[in-house]
C-alpha cells in the first residue's frame, strides 16, 4: 500500500484511558458499514494530521477478528517519541474523522501448529488479544505468558484472565515475578509454535533462548515495529524524480520523500515488512541501517536502503526513486 | 548416488547433508542406503558421539532395492533402535514418537525420496514446519507417484511413463511434487490420442 492506495475513512467512536500510559481507540466506518475482514496479528497504519505535520504510525489491531463492526487499537504514550502517540493521546477524541490504511498481517498465526505459545511484554500484548479471540473461536490450544512492569501498567490483564482463565500467565516486574523461559520452552509439545511481541531486549532473549534449545526458525514468530530514530539532517538526491531533498532530524527518509510529492511504496513504516526497499545508486558516506528486513550482506553492500527507518550521513546519497 | 534437480521446477524437493544440531534429542529415520548417512553423521561427531547417541532414537527400514544395514545401525548403541519392514509398519511408531515428543527434538531424514517425503509429511501433520526437518538423499531414486486422475499412489515407480497401479491409465511422471501427499504427480500421457503411448524409459533406479 503506498501513498496512492485507497484508505478507509473512519470516525473515532470511543476513546478509553486504560491506564496512565495507554489509551484505547475504537474506529467505525464513517457513514456506516462494516470494516474489512482481518486476521489476528494484523496492523493498520493510522494517518494523522498533526497540525500540518502528517504522521503515519502502525498499530496492531486488538479487536476480535470475528467482529467487523469496528477496529480497536491501543496506543502507549511515548513522551520521548516523535509525536505520533502524543498526538493520539492529546488530540484524538470521539467524533474525530480520520483515515486509516487497510489491515496488513506481518505477524500471522500458523494454524498448522498443534499448540500456540504466546509471549508478550508490555504493549506487545495487543496483537495477541486479537489472536486469542481467533484461537479460542477455533478451539485451538494456546497459552499466554504476559509480562509487565506493574499490575496497573499491565493493560487488559484482568480482562484476559477473566476470559481465558488458567491459559493466561502473568508476570509483574515490581513483584519480582519472572518468566522461567527455559522450563517453559522445554515442556512444549512437539508441533508448538512460539510467538513473541514486546520490547527489543525481551524479543532478543526469547528468540536466542528458543534457538539455543533447538526450536526451528519456522516455528518461532516475532513482531517488533521500530519507530524511525531521530538523527542529523541529511540531503538525498532522488534520481528518477529529479529532486534533491533534505531529511530533517526528526523526519524519516520516507516521510521526506513523501513530503516532496514523490510516490514511494510502504506498508508497515516500521522496518519489518520490506515494502519500501529502495535501490541506492550512489553512496558517498555511511548508511545507518535500522531495519529488520535487509540481510547483513545487503546492509554491507551499500546498494539497498529501507527509507522508513534508516538514515545516512556523508557526502552524497542518490536513490532510485 | 545422486539425483538430478537442475533444470526442473521449484516444487521438486531438494536435499541437503545432515549436520548435528543442538536440541533436547535426535530422531533419525532412514531406509536402505540412508543408514550410511547416519553412520557418517555419527562418525563426524567424533568424541561427542556417545553423548549424542544417548539421546538418539533411530527408526530404520530396508530400501526399495533390498539394502538392509540394520545390523550396523543397531550396533551404534543408540538410546532406541527400531527396525521396520517398510514405511507403513514404521509409521505408527513414528507418530507415537511425535505425539510424545517436546519441542527441541531434532529430526533427521535420510534415504529415498519416498521415505524422506512421508516422514516429513507426518512431522508436518504433527505441527512442525516443513523447513524444520533435515534431509539427505541416499540410495534408490525410484519415485512415489500420485495419479492425479484416480488419486491412487503407486510406490517405487521406475519408468516414465508407467501404468497407474490403481486405475490403469498411462501416466507421465512430473517433477511437480506435493508435500501434503508426499508424492510426485503422474498425469495421463495419452488422454488426447488414446493408445499413443511413448515407450517407457527407466528414469528411476
Amino acid at each position: 500500500m503506498s501513498v496512492g492506495a485507497p484508505k478507509i475513512a473512519v470516525t473515532v467512536a470511543e476513546v478509553v484511558e486504560v491506564n496512565e500510559l495507554i489509551k484505547r481507540f475504537r474506529f467505525v466506518r464513517t457513514g456506516g458499514g462494516v470494516m474489512p475482514t482481518f486476521s489476528g496479528g494484523s496492523h493498520i497504519v493510522v494517518d494523522m494530521d498533526d497540525h500540518g505535520t502528517r504522521r503515519l504510525n502502525p498499530y496492531s489491531l486488538m479487536s476480535d477478528p470475528a467482529d467487523p463492526s469496528s477496529y480497536m487499537i491501543s496506543v502507549r504514550r511515548d513522551d520521548q517519541g516523535r509525536g505520533g502517540s502524543l498526538y493520539m493521546h492529546r488530540h484524538v477524541t470521539p467524533g474525530l474523522q480520520m483515515q486509516i490504511g487497510h489491515p496488513v498481517n506481518l505477524f500471522p498465526l500458523d494454524l498448522r501448529g498443534r499448540k500456540h505459545l504466546l509471549v508478550a511484554g508490555g504493549i506487545g500484548i495487543t496483537p495477541f488479544i486479537a489472536q486469542m479471540a481467533q484461537l479460542a473461536a477455533r478451539g485451538e490450544r494456546f497459552e499466554l505468558h504476559y509480562a509487565a512492569r506493574t499490575r496497573s501498567l499491565g493493560a487488559y490483564m484482568d480482562d484476559l484472565q477473566a476470559r481465558y482463565g488458567d491459559r493466561v500467565h502473568l508476570y509483574l516486574d515490581d513483584q519480582g515475578q519472572t518468566l522461567d523461559l527455559k522450563t517453559l520452552l522445554a515442556g512444549q509439545p512437539f508441533g508448538t509454535h512460539l510467538y513473541v511481541c514486546g520490547p527489543k531486549p525481551m524479543l532478543n532473549w526469547v528468540l536466542s533462548t528458543a534457538k539455543a534449545m533447538g526450536w526451528p526458525d519456522g516455528a518461532v514468530h516475532s513482531e517488533e515495529f521500530l519507530a524511525p530514530p531521530v538523527g542529523k539532517p541529511f540531503a538525498v538526491e532522488l534520481a528518477t524524480s529529479g529532486k534533491t531533498i533534505t531529511v530533517d532530524g526528526n523526519q524519516s527518509l520516507l516521510e521526506a520523500i513523501e513530503k516532496a510529492g514523490v510516490d514511494a511504496p510502504y506498508l508497515c513504516r516500521g522496518g519489518a515488512c520490506g515494502q519500501c526497499e529502495t535501490d541506492v545508486l550512489q553512496c558517498d558516506g555511511h548508511l545507518e541501517h535500522n531495519d529488520h528486513w535487509l540481510t547483513p550482506e545487503q546492509k554491507a553492500s551499500n546498494r539497498k536502503i529501507m527509507p522508513c527507518v534508516s538514515r545516512f550521513h556523508g557526502q552524497k546519497l542518490v536513490l532510485d526513486r | 548416488m545422486s539425483i538430478v534437480v537442475e533444470g526442473t521446477i521449484p516444487s521438486r524437493p531438494r536435499y541437503g547433508k545432515l549436520t548435528l544440531r543442538e536440541g533436547s534429542g535426535h530422531l533419525m529415520v532412514a531406509d536402505g542406503e540412508g543408514a550410511e548417512a547416519i553412520l557418517e553423521l555419527v562418525a563426524r561427531a567424533g568424541g561427542a558421539a556417545p553423548g549424542v547417541l544417548a539421546h538418539t532414537h533411530i527408526i530404520y527400514m530396508p530400501g526399495p532395492t533390498g539394502t538392509d544395514m540394520s545390523a550396523r545401525l543397531q550396533s551404534l548403541g543408540a538410546d532406541a533402535f527400531f527396525r521396520a519392514n517398510d514405511y507403513a509398519t514404521a509409521q505408527p511408531r513414528l507418530k507415537k514418537v511425535f505425539a510424545d515428543a517436546k519441542m527441541g527434538l531434532q529430526i533427521y531424514l535420510t534415504g529415498t525420496e519416498g521415505l524422506i517425503g512421508q516422514a516429513q509429511r507426518d512431522a508436518m501433520e504433527a505441527g512442525l514446519p516443513h523447513t524444520a526437518v533435515q534431509t539427505e538423499f541416499r540410495g534408490s531414486s525410484v519415485r512415489r507417484v500420485q495419479c492425479v486422475h484416480c488419486k491412487g499412489i503407486t510406490e517405487n515407480v521406475r519408468t516414465d511413463p508407467f501404468q497407474c497401479s490403481h486405475c490403469g491409465l498411462n501416466l507421465f511422471v512430473r517433477d511437480h511434487y506435493s508435500r501434503r501427499h508426499a508424492a510426485f504427480q503422474g498425469v495421463n500421457i495419452d488422454a488426447e490420442d488414446p493408445g499413443q503411448v511413448p515407450p517407457a524409459v527407466e528414469r528411476f533406479k
